[in-house]
């Protein structure tokens, strides 16, 4: 059995967004940017697909930017807000701990211009408090940046009554909804978000586009140069064929979202069950407000790249973190971040299911996981040490 | 036909390439890897000079055209720690590390090799100019043929589990011929330059990197001569090792080495050459290769450093992990934390570190 558990790395792309790209891909060539007919019609594609994007996030058209992915929306977002807030000498941002890179390398490089950022911790169940955001507000705070859910964890956070806070406060709220987009209902009004980000590849689009929805009004820098596309804000020729076949794949996950969490979630408490019966490992996050398709472990006494090799062995295509992280070196920031020390945080397993899995691949999953770890910890010297008392369990 | 399954290590350099491509060609089921070991944090160095992805990609380049399967494992963790934190904490003691020797024992032959079992690998194999050979009494390592390049020095204490499920294939080669192996084949760094620095010191700064793993700076102390007398000011011991002449910053009628490190009173003595030689030595962490501490001593040729010539001594084994090394003629510069190994002809006996 081969069974793909990787959907917060990526998604397979849904027929209808294949579909949707096609005809732009041959017929339908134009530049948005042409005077000619067959520019105009690539240009009304481009704008209807503005229009559904932004209805299915409760924002109007104007709103959407269309970037190169979740990382531009991201970068853009923060950059943005960082040179409004020091117009006004206001150069303090709240942010989180556990931030995607995309937003974590960004601040990195704002706090290298003189920028002061708060990380606030986001506790053992990976969930930011937001009386803490408002604790953390000072005068010249310009941007409170908090992820919608966690990429490695899946754990949903109190995106309503931060932005609350920050309204109240006048200050402004980004959230990178990369891995909610599509699997949560998002509502930007609603949640008094001012800025969002999402990627196309996340909810069964194409790879490498985005969108990125500032409220009106706030005005984006720019930072990619050249012509005039997407309002002046996002310079070079629009990637039609991708964002259409984004748009398509939104309102489709959109129409699907209850059927499919519901489905979803009850095979990844399941899934959660089952690997808890595993002698000494620990569910990462809170059970119950993390994404409907994330589970996430860390298993004592075993490293991760080995449990990955073998499951991948075994056709359990999963990951230990981020995809954007196992080529880098440290732990996953996640885990350190809700408390998994060091040893532990190397033992970890991400699985992240989608409305495609089946339940007998949740039983396989289950199978396979506690196998692979048992054969593992035979093997570990580690385990070993564990098992005859010369080293202390964690978990 | 298939030998059996082994992993290669393979660096991205020329030798761990063809050490890939020879086991293909044997008949072994090849899987290749790559241990990531440091950052550009632990190197200090940029991201732009770091060089370890590229080689990280050459290495993928050659598996690909192999195509065998092929793994990045992350062995940083484990390396800052008992690598770089070791090498660090020889060098505030006053001794000179070799970190390369560590490494082997660490990370090749240790996590490596655990990982190796992991993929249902029979073996392991490296690239180093050594040989392995079964006789009766076990398993033997020897030098590699090409006596310019035997690594041999480097591998005195792997013990007979790790021998049995070690691949050299490259013990019987020249470096020329290896050279050629890489250019009949295409791989992208058949050229590429032979490693020889410390990996992760690249630009030879080494004190650098020791400040900042142990997150302290190294005071200046005074250069003692043998009887005690003040010589001058030296810029923290982290900066000299036994038999160093250059870089002292002294002007004295005499040419002057360091002859040793005193950490605890932060002084480094220097003497005029004569005072670098010695006779005896003791070793601790003492491994024979065998496994088995001979009972008598042993007549045998020992080799002090990498790139020293082996000298005849006799070895008294102590304890079975300590033994005295009493050379025939006095030996130049024997540094505290390098290690001596002890060669019968081809074959060596085992090693350890000396300390005194």
């Amino acid at each position: 059995m081969q069974v793909y558990a990787d959907n917060a790395a990526t998604t397979k792309m849904s027929r209808a967004a294949i579909e949707a790209m096609l005809p732009y891909l041959d017929e339908i060539y134009g530049n948005p940017s042409s005077l000619h007919t067959p520019g105009q019609r690539a240009k009304n594609a481009l704008e209807e697909a503005r229009e559904r994007i932004a209805s299915c996030l409760g924002c109007e058209p104007r709103e959407i930017t269309f970037t190169a992915g979740g990382s531009e929306a991201d970068n853009q977002a923060l950059i943005s807000a960082a040179h409004l807030g020091a117009r006004h000498s206001k150069k303090h941002i709240i942010s989180t701990a556990f931030e995607h890179h995309a937003v974590l390398h960004t601040l990195k490089k704002l706090e290298k211009v003189g920028f002061e950022v708060t990380y606030l911790d986001v506790h053992s169940d990976g969930i930011v408090r937001a009386a803490e955001v408002e604790a953390a507000l000072r005068p010249d705070t310009c941007l409170v940046s908090v992820m919608y859910a966690n990429n490695e964890i899946g754990t949903i956070q109190p995106i309503e009554a931060i932005g609350q806070i920050c309204r109240q406060h006048g200050v402004l709220f980004h959230s990178d909804a990369v891995q909610a987009a599509g699997h949560l209902v998002l509502d930007v009004k609603a949640d008094n978000i001012d800025l969002l980000a999402l990627s196309a590849h996340k909810f069964h689009g194409p790879k490498g586009v985005g969108a990125l929805y500032a409220k009106r009004g706030l005005a984006l820098s720019s930072i990619i140069e050249g012509g005039a596309q997407e309002r002046g804000k996002r310079a070079g020729t629009e990637n039609i064929p991708a964002i259409m076949g984004m748009a398509a794949a939104l309102e489709e996950a959109c129409a699907n979202i209850q059927t499919h969490s519901s489905q979803t979630a009850a095979q990844r408490d399941k899934l959660i069950a089952g690997l808890q019966k595993i002698p000494h490992c620990a569910l990462n996050g809170d059970p119950h407000k993390r994404l409907p398709g994330n589970v996430s472990f860390c298993f004592e006494g075993i490293e991760g790249e080995s449990l990955l090799l073998l499951l991948d062995d075994q056709g359990v295509y999963a990951s230990s973190g981020s995809a954007c992280t196992s080529g880098s070196l440290d732990p996953s920031h996640v885990l350190l971040a809700i408390g998994r020390p060091h040893e532990v945080a190397h033992g970890s397993l991400r699985l992240t299911i989608d409305a495609a899995t089946t339940d007998a691949e949740v039983d396989y999953m289950i199978k396979t996981v506690t196998e692979v770890v048992e054969r593992l910890r035979s093997m570990s010297p580690v385990w070993r040490d564990l098992q005859n008392g010369k080293r202390q369990y964690v978990l | 036909m298939n030998k059996g399954k082994v992993l290669a290590a393979m660096s991205g350099g020329v030798d761990s390439s063809v050490t890939a491509q020879l086991l293909a060609e044997q008949g072994y089921e090849c899987i290749g890897c790559t241990m990531r070991l440091y950052d550009s944090a632990d190197a200090l160095c940029s991201d732009k000079t770091c060089c370890s992805l590229d080689d990280v990609e050459d290495a993928r380049s050659v598996a690909r055209r192999l195509q065998i399967p092929y793994h990045v494992f992350n062995f940083t963790d484990a390396f800052r720690e008992q690598i770089i934190g070791k090498f660090a904490r020889c060098y505030a003691a006053g001794v000179t590390p070799n970190p390369c020797i560590d490494c082997n024992r660490y990370m090749k032959f240790a996590k490596l090799l655990e990982r190796a079992r992991v993929l249902g690998c029979q073996y392991m194999a490296t690239g180093h100019y050594a040989r392995i050979e079964q006789t009766d009494q076990g398993y033997v390592l020897k030098k590699g043929l090409d006596a310019s390049k035997d690594q041999s020095y480097v591998l005195y204490m792997l013990t007979q589990e790790q021998l049995a499920h070690t691949l050299l294939p490259l013990g019987g080669l020249t470096k020329q011929k290896v050279r050629e192996i890489a250019e009949k084949h295409g791989f992208i760094n058949a050229r590429k330059r032979d490693s020889q620095d410390i990996c992760f010191v690249p630009d030879g700064d080494y004190a650098k990197v020791v400040e900042h793993h142990l997150g302290r700076s190294f005071s200046p102390g005074n250069f003692v001569d043998t009887r005690g007398r003040v010589l001058g000011q030296h810029r923290g011991i982290i900066h000299y090792t036994i038999g160093q002449r250059r870089g002292l910053g002294l002007c004295l009628p005499q040419t002057h080495y360091v002859c040793a490190v005193r950490a605890s009173a932060n002084e480094v003595v220097l003497g005029p050459a004569e005072e670098l030689f010695s006779k005896d030595t003791k070793i601790e962490e003492c491994h024979w290769i065998s496994g088995k501490t001979p009972p008598e001593p042993v007549r045998c040729k020992v080799k002090v450093r990498y790139r020293a010539r082996e000298q005849w001594a006799t070895v008294v084994p102590v304890s079975d992990n300590t033994a005295t090394v009493c050379f025939d003629e006095p030996q130049r510069a024997i540094t505290p934390g390098q290690a001596a190994v002890f060669y019968d002809g081809d074959t060596v006996l085992g090693g350890g570190v000396i300390v005194a």
